[in-house]
């Protein structure tokens, strides 16, 4: 059970790597716009050809 | 004598056969229908967009577009040259330089509507040298360009886009509108990183919650407690914070406010439970804290976005707004922004455009529309050296004008500094969960207080844990989402059915009944010459249809559009002169037809058929312009020419009536007028107040103000002091950018029905609000006689809290806000 004193820090700094992914794509403005970009890779295959 | 006869203008033919538009799908009218053409159009507009795309090679755009043609409209080009595009002036303004020698600029497009319009614009490159990028938002109909100023002017890529169908106008504010992205980005972050926190916490809480029921060791006991600090004390003190900085404002400025109540939750149980945790004993509430931070943000951030959305879409509109002059100079004409037009300048002015400066006329004769500024219904008739005004719509012909002011100096630059200073000190009104949260916090701090007292006497240890546990439980969680969810929703729902508005406050305010002020031109009536009466020879419609047919004069249109039912296209108009300021007079078919102003058209006929005498008199007292019909030199109908009322006027000021509304005129078109349109609609004379200055709305509506609550409806710049002055104001359809920019809420639909509706909307959700708040009062009572009796535990805590923020959604989201039963 005393792995538990590893483990639980481990999974936190894993959560926190998560933390700081979200904050990278809130600041760089990947949240800005919902509607468009899902829309995209739907048209993207004519483009390529 | 034949009785009055109402015409409805909005009688359109329809055509029988349905061809569908090659570009918008729209049905051809049958006019226009071109045997053995492989491809229909419906208008000219989009027969130039189709052939653009076709050239192009861009057909793909067909393919990719919705099956349903809903919210389709024919594509509408401009044709303008967007010369000021490439003025250093308007560069400096409006465009953002990048690295690599290109600029950038944020363009609102109108004519967005689909995924493919996105496709469409997106090709751009392909179509403007030049242009590197195009990015378009399809929600905003924002569009974000990068070019290069070497490989191509941004003139021809606004060209290009025109030519699509979409004409592009620069985006206002672009600063403002990073700030507000920064902003939306930082609460972004904090939500992301209490909801981390609080599902992290939350998984050690159920470690906890296990070790209740089962043997513990008290080692990793500690360690969940140690842990679960650590990530809360994180949360309370970065995304946290908020709820302390408001709460702190909120004493300083000794004002209620929600955050209070919360902040004081929050640092309670912080505060107990980080001594509890060091100390070892006592219980720690810190899956609820965190949960507690997340849930609030998350309220918060649903509210704001959706504020946003709405102001964002009301200064698009905003931004629609001519950008550019004609100006001449020498024999040459150029397009320039309007920042760069000094005084002493000459400008062009063409038909069924906006005049953008203050001057006088040089050159050219016209008819003007001053009813955004003034109120005022009738069109004027302006020549050489008449005056003119910003704001006001030139109707036929160009005019050459010499510029007197520009900008801040026009009349109408200084009623919008008017509304400036209006806009910025907003009406004081209290918020309804701010003016709870008051009355909350002082219950809740007697509560604690009496919890400590009782405590204290039978068992001295558990005091103070008991006043935690009550401080905590009571956080006004379900109070801080209700609101903002219910109002959000509302608000949501009010923006797709044409209702934009801007703030929460405003439905809060319209729920109650008060006094509501409404502007006549364009507000009450349709804002635009129509046929109000006709008396007289049915006989004569065609023939008045047939000779007026060729003209561009608003009461020409006016009478071609009223008798469109009765037009004989057999019957055609020859040798029609137009006298200026008078009328028409020519031959339709054999017969001799004269249309005009009453002593005009006396002048050129011989006899008078009975009764006309006395229509005309008539018309005269209700505000009406007459204009006479002469057939063969006998006088043989009379016309009563003004501004019709919108057909849902008269229902809509009476069901505002039947819910207690107090209804009132305020115009500032001419006393008589004012009073036909008060006593059509119903209301008392000494409640109808016409021939007002924009100033003189305002200082009416602050002392209506003070006299209680008041609502502002109004479409014009002339309203739009009044309108940022007033406790709500409304503007409708079709209204001056002026009125956009001052108004709480704008109508997107034409006619006063969705006045109706905002109100009923409002009057819904807040009798939502109130049913969810008696709900999570309960849910506190119930916390707070749980943890007062000392039963509470951070398990029942645990439970309780997101139960009753659930109950809270729940009822939000099923609130019918609009539709339904009256």
């Amino acid at each position: 059970m005393s792995v538990l004193f590893v483990l639980l820090p481990a999974a936190l700094l894993f959560a926190a790597g998560a933390v700081v992914a979200f904050i990278w794509a809130a600041r760089t403005g990947q949240f800005d716009d919902l509607d468009t970009d899902a829309l995209r890779p739907l048209w993207d295959d004519d483009a390529r050809k | 004598m034949s009785a009055n006869t109402v015409v409805n203008p909005e009688f359109a033919a329809r055509s029988t056969e349905q061809v569908a538009c090659a570009h918008c799908s729209l049905p051809v009218p049958a006019g226009l229908i071109e045997p053995g053409a492989a491809a229909q159009f419906c208008c000219h507009g989009c027969r130039t967009v189709y052939e653009v795309i076709h050239s192009s090679g861009l057909d793909r755009y067909y393919a990719l577009r919705p099956a349903d043609s809903s919210g389709v409209a024919p594509a509408r080009t401009t044709g303008r040259s967007y010369a000021e595009f490439d003025d250093s002036a308007f560069r400096e303004m409006h465009c953002q330089a990048q690295p690599g020698g290109v600029y950038s600029i944020e363009l609102f497009l109108e004519g967005v509507h689909c995924a493919a319009c996105v496709w469409l614009v997106e090709k751009l490159p392909l179509i403007a040298p030049g242009v590197v990028s195009a990015r378009l938002e399809l929600r905003r109909s924002l569009l974000r360009l990068t070019w290069d100023p070497g490989g191509g002017a941004l003139s021809t890529a606004a060209r290009a886009l025109d030519s699509l169908g979409y004409s592009p106008h620069p985006a206002r504010d672009v600063a403002k509108r990073t700030i507000r992205r920064r902003e939306d980005a930082r609460l972004l972050v904090r939500i992301g990183v209490a909801g981390a926190i609080a599902g992290n916490v939350m998984l050690l809480g159920f470690a906890l919650y296990s070790g209740m029921f089962a043997v513990m060791e008290p080692q990793y006991q500690a360690l969940f407690r140690v842990l679960s600090m650590v990530l809360t004390v994180v949360s309370l003190a970065w995304p946290g914070s908020m709820f302390f900085r408001g709460a702190w404002a909120a004493i300083r400025t000794r004002t209620a406010h929600l955050d209070l109540p919360i902040a004081i939750g929050l640092a309670a149980g912080g505060v107990a439970g980080v001594v509890n945790t060091l100390l070892g004993r006592g219980e720690i509430y810190f899956d609820s804290l965190a949960v507690l931070v997340f849930a609030l943000l998350v309220g918060r951030w649903v509210q704001y976005r959706q504020q946003r959305w709405a102001s964002d879409a009301v200064e698009m509109l905003y931004s629609l707004t001519p950008s550019a002059v004609r100006l001449i100079e020498g024999d040459a004409i150029r397009e320039a922004p309007i920042e760069v037009v000094k005084r002493g300048d000459l400008v062009e002015v063409r038909g069924n455009e906006t005049v953008p400066v203050d001057g006088d006329v040089v050159n050219g004769e016209s008819s003007i529309d001053q009813s955004l500024l003034t109120g005022e219904s009738r069109p004027t008739h302006v020549a050489g050296g008449d005056r003119v005004c910003a704001g006001t719509i030139n109707i036929s012909s160009p005019l050459r004008i010499r510029v007197t002011a520009a900008g801040e100096e026009t009349r109408v630059g200084k009623l919008l500094r008017i509304v400036e200073e209006c806009a910025a000190r907003p009406a004081p009104m209290v918020r309804l969960a701010d003016r709870m949260a008051g009355w909350f916090t002082a219950a809740v701090l007697a509560l604690a207080a009496i919890t400590v007292v009782v405590w204290m006497v039978i068992d001295p240890a558990r005091a103070i844990d008991n006043a935690t546990a009550l401080l905590i439980v009571t956080c006004p969680c379900a109070l801080g989402l209700t609101t903002p969810l219910a109002v959000t929703i509302a608000i949501g729902r009010a923006a797709k059915r044409g209702i934009l508005i801007k703030g929460g406050d405003t439905l809060e305010r319209l729920a109650r009944p008060g006094r509501m002020i409404l502007d006549k031109t364009g507000t009450l009536t349709q804002g635009r010459v129509s046929i109000v009466r006709w008396c007289g020879a049915d006989w004569a419609r065609p023939l008045v249809a047939a000779i007026e047919s060729n003209s561009a004069h608003p009461v020409a249109r006016a009478f071609v559009e009223a008798f469109r039912a009765d037009a004989d296209v057999s019957l055609k108009p020859g040798g029609a002169i137009t006298t200026l300021g008078a009328g028409v007079a020519g031959r339709v078919g054999a017969r001799e037809v004269c249309v005009g102003s009453a002593a005009w058209v006396r002048s050129r006929a011989s006899r008078e058929a009975q009764g006309i005498a006395s229509h005309v008199d008539q018309f005269l007292s209700e505000g009406l312009a007459p204009v006479l019909v002469a057939v063969d030199g006998e006088i043989v109908a009379a016309a009563g020419v003004g501004d019709a009322l919108r057909d849902d006027s008269r229902g809509a000021l009476d069901w505002l009536r039947s819910r207690g509304w107090g209804v009132e005129l305020l115009s500032g078109d001419h006393a008589d007028v004012v009073k036909r349109v008060a006593g059509d609609l119903g209301i008392a004379e000494q409640d109808a107040r016409g021939g007002r200055l924009p100033e003189q709305k305002l200082e009416y509506v602050r002392s209506a103000q003070s006299a209680g609550d008041a609502v502002m409806v109004g479409d014009g710049v002339n309203d739009a002091a009044a309108l940022a002055a007033a406790h709500v104001g409304i503007a409708v359809h079709g209204g001056a950018e002026a009125s956009l920019a001052a108004a709480d809420v704008y109508l997107n639909r034409p006619g006063l029905t969705p006045i109706v509706e905002l109100i009923q909307a409002s009057r819904r959700t807040f009798a939502a609000i109130r049913r969810t708040l008696a709900i999570s009062l309960g849910y506190n009572l119930t916390g707070a006689a749980l943890a007062m009796t000392g039963i509470l535990n951070p398990l029942i805590a645990a439970i309780l809290m997101p139960v009753s923020s659930f109950t809270v959604l729940a009822m939000a989201l099923g609130v019918r806000t609009f539709g339904g039963r009256r």
